[in-house]
Order: structure tokens, then C-alpha cells, then sequence
């Protein structure tokens, strides 16, 4: 089977510290692999890696069947987009909401100068939120709506893979929530390839078809979602789901349709 | 599933509501509007000319025609007085421009990129820092000569270095943001994010430096022209008039008292609008 | 609801910014000795205010606008970033020996032996003992046990958690969710616990105060309220909560 994105032996070092070790992961296309790991495993290091902005020690991660080099092309990056944990951070506070969706799109000339009025409301459309949002900044929305917005810029592009960091993890559970829910929708109806990372089981749960658990820079288990939660492998994933707070009822009502 | 969003009109009424609630800046601005106006205007504002002489009317003390008296060739005090300001307002904005930019610039460059091109600019910012300004300001004066040159290459060579070091502390600290990663990620040219990204959010912090810089670059001009290095006669200048005035210090003390109070009055103003810049942005 | 002989009362406390925006409105609760009260809400709902203003802990720029706190017993507070918590620049065990000498009036010596004792309980290393360490030096879960045992170290009727446990990786939280319900059967300390996940306020806590916009607008008994919620923002948060499938029992390594 053909992958979108795969990753070989790919190893990180400051110094001393190895960040990542020897992680190999593929990822098929149309798919979400969700990843696990507690502060400190390695997850942010190796998205960034994908993601180009941290030089890898060695290894070397492929894109469909080209491999990604130190100097990536216009193309490269336009495949891989990221989305950021920190909702307060991740827009430029001087530049309007027109300007932030507007860069890739001029940039990687997704559309002509005419088209990208229209394109920008499309965007915002399909991260529900309305137009006149465009000629506003970013601190006049909560942190849901900017994450939002950094999602539709992600999207702008059109990448063949999405790396999402933590992007639930700064807000309230309700917000978290409806934002869980949008990343379903764009799943379906895009047939995005995603890679999400998050420290939480229950979001992870939510959101992947593939569950990859992370440890000390060390890839520990890679298993499908079911499997994962129900029989993981290794006792380590079995520690961090059995660490979860549980309910004391058992809630029916909840969880993503 | 459509949030509401803030009220834009709300907003917009937002920013003038802000300044007119900053004291500091409102005064600031008209302290120093009203100079730049008298500056500019000042042919009409008074009927005489700055080196008109009148030896008749010598040391003369204020009065309805000579509203600030007259100085030891009978030329019109408050005359003169507002044609320095032109001069001396003049080269102050004239001499940051370039210094201004080249540091923002190159304080971007070394918090952006950081690593070598870190090390070369802070390397020449603390070389420059290590010497004491006006050592510097009266070797260039010596060497081009007396007048406004000097003033102008001296800026050049040294006046970026205050803007470069606070450009470059915030540009490292926006570098970590993840907005900039972002762009990153997007595969933006390091220049095209320093110019897009950085600049608009460097820039305020930088202009309120501008202002505390342009106050201290006013006194220099002035120091000079007092040195007898500076601006040379017969321009009319604060510091020369500080000067030629001293020696009738005993029985005409406001030739040289007016002409220091004009450059005090340029600080406060310059110094009120910078710290009420930096209150507005400091609030948001 | 009343507790029968309450330590702490909380009456139709108020608090707004010295601009006038009010921030909490009329919360009441009591407190009786042992027992545990859950605040639970969302960012902004008023619950980390309600709780530091039992200490008189208050933000500057905000202020108690009515109510008022009756309590005749010692409280200590236990904070969300133990590592803000501490100062970075004192030795864990020398900064704990400090609380103790001055909030146990005993000498030096004493104070040392007390803090190596409260070490001890909350499970810390050993080799603290030997060596003492500074902060940085210690995870964050070790950290937020330092915390704690100075919290201890005050001999608090009440102990008050202000989302003690969200920024610890989610095996520590558990840990540190074990020490403080251990704690709490040894000391017998009340406790006010600040959290925004039900989860672990229903499992900590004996009764619980939903808070949404500075009011409470639901209270009762954990389990009755879980199964049973009456407010539509209540419903709203249980409906949020990702559930888990069960493991299997046995299965895997």
C-alpha cells in the first residue's frame, strides 16, 4: 500500500540528549495516527522535523515517494502544513484575518489576486466562521475561533498532510469539543492525512484511525485504534490508559458520532 | 454554528478613545505639533529676519515689538529662536531616519537568524557601545569639519545601534512564537518573514525608542553648536545661541535661558508622546 | 446546604475588577471538617477567584465587593504550576524546613526533622535526605509533592487545590491524585479542589459546585449531579467528557 508520509530511523540529538531515537513511522493516506506520549516524549520534536523546521541528526522522512532534503522546495512545503497548540501564539497579532489566509494562498499561488477574496471566505466557511471575520485581528477572537483560523490557514494551501500539535489542549472541554468535531468533518469531507498529537487519551480516541505511543524519544506501539484501546501491547500503554481519571457513571451521551 | 463577533464599529471608536485617554501622549503631540507649526511657519509668524542686525538696538529686554528682547547685534530673539528650531528640528528628524531603519533592519536580521549573524552585529553594536558618544560625535566633527555633516555621519555610524539592540531582543523573542513557525512551515523566505512579520511587530517598541533617541540626538546637535562644533553662524541654532549669550549672562540672562528652555520643551514633548505611545500599545 | 458544624462559610460572596465588572456573583457554600467540595467549571467561570479568595489571595485589580468568609481554621493552597510555586533559587528540602520553622514555631533543628518526616510521607526520594536539590532538578510531579508537603507543613484544616494536577503528565496526575486522597483519610484535612475535569473533581470529591460566569448554577452530592444534572451548562459539561472504551482484563503484556 502506498504512504503519504513515512519516517526512517529518524534521530534528533542536542548535545547529549537524545530527543528522538531511531523512529521509523508511516502513515497511509486518507488516515489520522493519532500520537501519544507524556511531556518530554519526543512528539513536538518529531512534528517539527516533519514539518521542516528542525533538521534531523539522521534519518529521513519521505513524502509520498520523494524524500524530504535539508532544503525543502516550494512544493514540499506546501504539502506539509502544521497546526500549533498555543491559540494566544500562533496568529500573527498584527496582521488581519485577511492577511493571515492570504499569505499561503498568494505565496503557493493557489489562486490568482481576484480569486483570493473568495477563496478566504470559503476558508472561514469551512471552519465556521463568518466572513466578516476577515478584516479583523486576531486578539478580537477567543481562543477557539483563532484556532479555528489557524486551522483554515493550514488548509489554504492545500497540503497532502496535516500535522496537528496539541491543538485541542489550550482550550475549555466545550470548545474542545466542537473543535473535535470539526476535525472530523474536514476528515471526512477533505480526506485529509493527518498526523495528531495529543497528550490526551480521550482526544486521541476521538479523532485517530492509528494509535502511536510515544516514550523517552522511542516509538513503543503503533496499533489500530481498537486494538489499541481495548488490548495495547506494551504495559507502558497500558499504564497511561489505566492513569486516565475515569468517570463514575458510565456516560452514553458522550463521545463523536 | 456561526460565534458572534466583537462590534467593529465598537472597536474602530476604540483607537480614538485610547489616545484621547492617554494624557500623556494628547499633550505630547500638541507640545510638539505646535513646534513643528512654529518651525514651519515661522516667516509669517514674525516680520524680521534671523541675521537681520540692528546695531541700534542692542541687548534690548522684551518688549511689544521684540517680544523676546534683542541680542548683542540688535537681531530679534524669538526670530531667531524659531528659525534654530527649524534647524535644529530639521536635523534631528533628517539625521534618525537612516539609523533608524539600518538598525531595525539589522536588529531583525541578528534575532531572526541569530547564530553567526548574531554574532557579527552584537559584536559591532558592543564595540561602538564600548566608546562614549560624543568622543566619537567630535572626532567625526574634527574630521568633516565643523557644520551639520558631521552630525549626519556620526548618526549614520552609531545611531542604529540603540534601535538594532531592541529590535533584535524582540525579534528572537518572536522568533520562538508559533506564528513565525508557521510561515516557516508555509516555506515564506526568512527576508519576506522579517519584512512581513516581524517589522509591524517590532516597529512600535521601536518608535518609542525614536522618540527618547531623537531627544538625545537634539542635545547632542545643541552640545555642539555650543562647542562651536556644530552648526556654524550665521545658521541660527539653539546651542550657538546658548553660547553667544553667555557672556552677557549678568545683565541679559534670557538670551541664553529662552533658547536652553526651547530644548527642554523639545525633550518633555518628545518624551511625553514616547511614553504615551508606548502606555497605548503597552494597554492593548 | 448547610454542613452541620461548618469550618469555613462562604456567604453570597461577591468579587468585580476595581472597574466595576463583576467577576463572581453571590457564591455560597460551607465546608464541614473532612469534607471535600469540588469547584468545577470552564476558564473564566469564577472558580480559581472564588477559591484564592479564601486566602485573600486576589489578583491585583480585584476586589471583594460583598459576602463574606467565615473560617476558624488554618488553610493552605496548592497551586497549578508547582514549579512557579517554588523558588527556583532555594533548595527543595531548605525551602520546605523554612515553612516549617515558621508556621510550627520550632527550632531550626526540629524544623528539619519535621520537613524530612513530610518528605518521607509524600513518597519523595531518599536521596533528598542526602543531597538536597533545587527545583529545576526535579520532575514536575516531584515538584508539585514539595508543594504539597509545605502546604502540610502549615497544619491546614483546609487544604485548597487550584487545578493541582492539570499540568502534570497524565501518570503522575494519577499519582498525585492517589497522594492527596491518602493524605486526606491520614490528616482528616478538609479540602476546596479546583478542577475543570469532572472526572477527577467527581472521584476527589463528596459534593460538587458546577460555577459558569462567577455563579454557581449547580450543586449536589458528585454522583447524584453526574447522573442526574438539572442545568443545561452541567449536561453540557458531562456531554464534553471524551469517553474511553474499557480495557480488557488481562489482555496484552
Amino acid at each position: 500500500m502506498k504512504t503519504a508520509l513515512q519516517i526512517e530511523d529518524l534521530t534528533v540529538k542536542y548535545g547529549e540528549f537524545t530527543a528522538l531515537d531511531k523512529v521509523s513511522l508511516a502513515i497511509q493516506p486518507h488516515t489520522t495516527l493519532g500520537l501519544v506520549g507524556e511531556s518530554g516524549s519526543g512528539k513536538s520534536t518529531l512534528a517539527r522535523v516533519i514539518a521542516g523546521l528542525i533538521a534531523p541528526s539522521d534519518g529521513q522522512v519521505l513524502l509520498g515517494s520523494q524524500v524530504l532534503g535539508k532544503k525543502r522546495s516550494r512544493e514540499q512545503h506546501k504539502d506539509i502544513q502544521m497546526i500549533f497548540q498555543n491559540p494566544d501564539s500562533s496568529l500573527n497579532p498584527k496582521h488581519t484575518i485577511r492577511q493571515i489566509l492570504s499569505e499561503g494562498l498568494l505565496f503557493h499561488k493557489v489562486v490568482d489576486r481576484a480569486g483570493v477574496e473568495q477563496r478566504c471566505k470559503e476558508l472561514l466557511d469551512r471552519v465556521h466562521l463568518d466572513e466578516r471575520a476577515l478584516g479583523r485581528y486576531p486578539h478580537q477572537f477567543s481562543g477557539g475561533q483563532r484556532q479555528r483560523i489557524a486551522i483554515a490557514r493550514a488548509l489554504s494551501v492545500e497540503p497532502s498532510v496535516i500535522i496537528a500539535d496539541e491543538p485541542t489542549s489550550a482550550l475549555d472541554v466545550s470548545v474542545q469539543r466542537s473543535m473535535l468535531e470539526l476535525f472530523s468533518t474536514l476528515k471526512s469531507e477533505l480526506n485529509l492525512t493527518m498526523l495528531f498529537i495529543s497528550h490526551d487519551l480521550g482526544v486521541i480516541h476521538a479523532i485517530s484511525d492509528i494509535v502511536a505511543v510515544m516514550k523517552q524519544g522511542q516509538l513503543v506501539e503503533v496499533n489500530p485504534k481498537d486494538q489499541f484501546f481495548s488490548r495495547p501491547e506494551t504495559s507502558y500503554s497500558r499504564e497511561l490508559l489505566s492513569a486516565v481519571p475515569k468517570m463514575p457513571i458510565s456516560i452514553t451521551t458522550g463521545g463523536l458520532s | 454554528m456561526n460565534t458572534t463577533l466583537l462590534d467593529l464599529q465598537q472597536e474602530n471608536q476604540g483607537v480614538l478613545k485610547r489616545i484621547l485617554n492617554t494624557p500623556s501622549l494628547l499633550v505630547g503631540s500638541i507640545m510638539f505639533l505646535l513646534l513643528i507649526g512654529v518651525a514651519v511657519f515661522a516667516p509669517f509668524i514674525t516680520p524680521f529676519e534671523p541675521s537681520e542686525q540692528n546695531l541700534y538696538a542692542i541687548l534690548q529686554p522684551p518688549s511689544s515689538e521684540h517680544w523676546l528682547g534683542t541680542d548683542q547685534l540688535g537681531r530679534d530673539l524669538f526670530t531667531r529662536l524659531i528659525y534654530a528650531a527649524r534647524t535644529d528640528l530639521k536635523i534631528m528628524v533628517l539625521a534618525e531616519i537612516i539609523p533608524f531603519c539600518t538598525g531595525i533592519f539589522l536588529g531583525m536580521l541578528a534575532g531572526y537568524y541569530g547564530k553567526w549573524v548574531d554574532t557579527v552585529i552584537s559584536l559591532v553594536t558592543d564595540t561602538f557601545i564600548a566608546f562614549p558618544f560624543y568622543l566619537i560625535v567630535i572626532i567625526v566633527a574634527f574630521a568633516s569639519g565643523a557644520g551639520q555633516k558631521g552630525i549626519y555621519i556620526t548618526f549614520i555610524l552609531v545611531g542604529w545601534i540603540v534601535f538594532a539592540r531592541v529590535t533584535r531582543g524582540l525579534s528572537a523573542s518572536f522568533r520562538k512564537q508559533e506564528w513565525v513557525a508557521s510561515a516557516q512551515t508555509m516555506g515564506i523566505p526568512g527576508v519576506k518573514i522579517i519584512l512581513r512579520h516581524l517589522l509591524p511587530n517590532v516597529l512600535p517598541q521601536a518608535v518609542v525608542v525614536l522618540m527618547t533617541d531623537m531627544v538625545g540626538l537634539l542635545v547632542a546637535i545643541v552640545t555642539l553648536g555650543y562647542l562651536g562644533i556644530g552648526i556654524a553662524p550665521p545658521t541660527p541654532d539653539w546651542g550657538t545661541m546658548i553660547s553667544d549669550g553667555q557672556s552677557f549672562i549678568t545683565t541679559a540672562w534670557w538670551l541664553s535661558a529662552v533658547p536652553g528652555i526651547a530644548v527642554v520643551y523639545t525633550g518633555i514633548a518628545l518624551s511625553l508622546v514616547g511614553d504615551g505611545l508606548a502606555d497605548l500599545w503597552r494597554r492593548k | 446546604m448547610m454542613a452541620t458544624n461548618p469550618i469555613l462559610e462562604i456567604e453570597n460572596l461577591s468579587l468585580a475588577t476595581s472597574a466595576g465588572k463583576s467577576l463572581v456573583t453571590n457564591v455560597n457554600f460551607s465546608l464541614g471538617k473532612g469534607e471535600s467540595l469540588g469547584l468545577v467549571g470552564e476558564s473564566g467561570s469564577g472558580k480559581s477567584l472564588t477559591l484564592r479568595s479564601i486566602l485573600g489571595l486576589l489578583p491585583r485589580g480585584v476586589e471583594q465587593v460583598g459576602g463574606a468568609i467565615r473560617s476558624d481554621v488554618r488553610s493552605a493552597m496548592i497551586f497549578q504550576d508547582p514549579r512557579g510555586a517554588l523558588d527556583p533559587l532555594c533548595p527543595v528540602v531548605r525551602q520546605l524546613a523554612e515553612v516549617v520553622y515558621y508556621r510550627q514555631n520550632v527550632s531550626r533543628k526540629a524544623s528539619r526533622t519535621i520537613a524530612l518526616e513530610l518528605l518521607e510521607m509524600l513518597g519523595l526520594p531518599d536521596s533528598l535526605k542526602q543531597k538536597d536539590r533545587y527545583p529545576s532538578q526535579l520532575s514536575g510531579g516531584q515538584c508539585q509533592r514539595i508543594v504539597i508537603a509545605m502546604a502540610l507543613a502549615c497544619k491546614p484544616g483546609i487544604l485548597l487545590c487550584d487545578e493541582p494536577t492539570t499540568a502534570l503528565d497524565v501518570t503522575v496526575q494519577k499519582q498525585i491524585i492517589d497522594t492527596i486522597t491518602r493524605l486526606q483519610q491520614e490528616l482528616g484535612f478538609a479540602m476546596v479542589f479546583v478542577t475543570h475535569n469532572l472526572a477527577i473533581a467527581s472521584t476527589m470529591c463528596s459534593t460538587l459546585c458546577v460555577m459558569k460566569e462567577g455563579q454557581i448554577v449547580e450543586r449536589g452530592e458528585s454522583l447524584s449531579l453526574l447522573q442526574n444534572p438539572q442545568h443545561s451548562y452541567t449536561q453540557m459539561l458531562i456531554h464534553s467528557v471524551l469517553p474511553l472504551p474499557e480495557l480488557e482484563r488481562g489482555a496484552g503484556v
